[in-house]
């Protein structure tokens, strides 16, 4: 079979490819470049008109600044998080490793919504967090962990936090644990072991769960969306408002090009940073 | 070097995060109790009744069930060749169309949501089964081209050679000798395609209409708006769905391993 057979096979492929991913996200870039006249209806045009009322609207910073920060703040607590728990898979005996990898990335299976649901029961006014603050006599009124920042905070690097294990788990198993050993047999204490041995050991798998994550961070919907309960704002979430409620196709599309723009510079950093922490 | 306890306690924190708002979601869907309280004042199966008596949820359970049966269908009859052109051949733009089927999963699905909405809309194929298929078959396929290349390359090629040796065309090689080989791997990769498709929330988000919703996007909307243990009892039954779906892949993929040793 030669070439023709092979282009023949592909083609169903291709054909679904070419119709749900190639042409729409070529009419997004097309569809940003379009004008939205006064009364809000969208007008043929090529100009850069709807990037520059973007980047010229404070609001717009404000919403980069906090996507940013947000997912900075639960991409870091994901990977510490998912530290120890790939530590202990890699020193667990290898009939319990399967398992606990299992678990380690078992919320994949479960969908982003329903995790939510959990986390507003443990985190609500009613929930487990609150019960026990205010039955140790140390609130008396609930705090408010949902509908908020703190929230979608947690929400948020849970939800990463299979990611960060993937990538650890990956990474710090090919690392000799003879290493280790010998800092022991040398003298050293745990403590020192692991700031001294471990740690620098791990720092690239480290840096590349944590520039995942911060990827998948920038872009998470659900999570803000929900734990935010509507009163939290990133980019996803004005990406989703501004196509469907203001339906201001554009902007919708000019926003969701500039995300592309920061998450195109983040891969090409990732890149450049694996690399260089790999040497 | 055995984990001391300072490691064993962070871990156990870890997987205490990990793991608590699935069994949260777990317990309160047998609640007895109006709201999402934890631990529930008691135990009953009254939300999940709920939940099957809910004409709504009910129609939107088989449209998700139907949508991910025809988008793994759809994923395998595309993906299949492909990935055996892709495994075994060799021409032109090979390395490129390899590289553009897996490129859907590198862009955030709020941003392919928004793309197909623009695209499928004036089109008057937004929230339209032909719509919506399109759109899940684009996002399962490279999971189907991916896995059925690792299976197509893991069939040794003297297998197929033998029986081109004993007259049969290359295509009858593949179709007879070949793909029986990596059916297993051919059934994991439906399977996968079939819970990408039933669990897609985002994209599904810009597609859906009055007339036509899925499971995950009404849940989406339940938890947006109420906070009543329906939703729990929602959430559970989309996990009992992926965990039947992870242990048919589990047991499959580990039949693929068996085979291979042999």
């Amino acid at each position: 079979m030669g070439a023709r057979a092979g282009l023949l096979l592909i083609l169903p492929a291709a054909a679904i490819l070419a119709a749900g991913f190639v042409y729409p996200v070529l009419l997004l870039a097309r569809i940003s470049l379009n004008r939205t006249t006064d009364i809000g209806a969208m007008e043929e045009a090529v100009t850069l008109e709807t990037f520059e009322q973007l980047v010229g609207d404070a609001f717009t910073w404000d919403l980069a600044w906090n996507t940013a920060t947000l997912a900075a703040g639960s991409a870091l607590a994901a990977t510490a998080l998912a530290l120890p728990v790939a530590l202990l898979i890699r020193a667990a005996p290898p009939r319990w490793r399967g398992l606990l990898s299992l678990m380690a990335v078992a919320p994949l299976l479960v969908s982003g919504t329903a995790r939510v649901v959990g986390w507003l029961a443990i985190l609500g006014d009613n929930g487990v967090v609150n019960a026990t603050l205010m039955g140790l006599g140390l609130t008396d009124d609930p705090v408010r962990m949902i509908n908020n920042w703190t929230g979608v905070r947690i929400g948020l690097t849970e939800s990463l936090m299979p990611y960060a294990c993937l990538v650890l788990i990956a990474g710090l198993g090919r690392l000799d644990p003879r290493l280790e050993e010998a800092a022991a047999t040398l003298g050293a204490t745990r403590s020192r072991t692991f700031l001294r041995v471990t740690l620098p050991l791990a720092a690239p798998a480290l840096l590349a769960a944590f520039l995942l994550t911060f990827v998948l961070g920038v872009s998470a919907f659900v999570t803000p969306r929900l734990m935010g309960g509507g009163r939290v704002f990133v980019i996803a979430t004005e990406i989703f408002d501004l196509a469907l409620e203001s339906v201001n196709w554009p902007a919708a599309a000019a926003l969701a090009m500039l995300l592309l723009g920061a998450l195109a510079v983040a891969l090409v950093l990732r890149a450049v940073l694996v690399r260089e922490a790999a040497r | 070097m055995r984990p001391g306890w300072v490691l064993r306690l962070a871990a156990m924190a870890g997987y205490a995060l990990l793991l608590a708002p699935a069994l949260v979601v777990a317990v309160i869907s047998f609640s007895a109790g109006d709201f999402l309280t934890f631990p529930p004042p008691g135990l009953s199966t009254r939300w999940y009744a709920a939940l099957f008596s809910n004409g709504e949820l009910m129609t939107a359970l088989r449209n998700s069930a139907v949508l991910a049966l025809l988008v793994a269908s759809i994923a395998l009859l595309a993906g299949i060749p492909a990935a055996y052109a892709i495994a075994r051949l060799r021409f032109p733009g090979r390395d490129t169309i390899a590289t553009l089927l897996v490129a859907p999963l590198l862009l955030p699905s709020l941003v392919l949501g928004l793309a197909l909405l623009l695209a499928l809309q004036p089109l008057k194929l937004a929230a339209t089964w032909p719509g919506l298929v399109l759109a899940h078959s684009m996002v399962a396929l490279p999971f189907a081209v991916r896995i059925m290349t690792t299976a197509f390359g893991a069939v040794p090629r003297d297998v197929e050679e033998a029986a081109w040796t004993l007259g049969a065309t290359p295509f009858r090689a593949a179709l007879r000798v070949t793909l029986p080989i990596a059916a297993p791997g051919a059934l994991a990769a439906g399977a996968l395609c079939f819970l990408v498709s039933f669990d897609e929330t985002v994209i599904s988000l810009f597609l859906v209409g009055p007339r036509l919703s899925t499971l995950p996007v009404e849940m989406f909307r339940y938890a947006e708006t109420r906070t009543d243990p329906l939703v729990a009892a929602l959430a559970m039954a989309l996990i009992a769905v992926a965990l039947v779906v992870v242990l048919l892949v589990e047991r499959l993929v580990g039949f693929t391993r068996a085979m291979g040793r042999e």
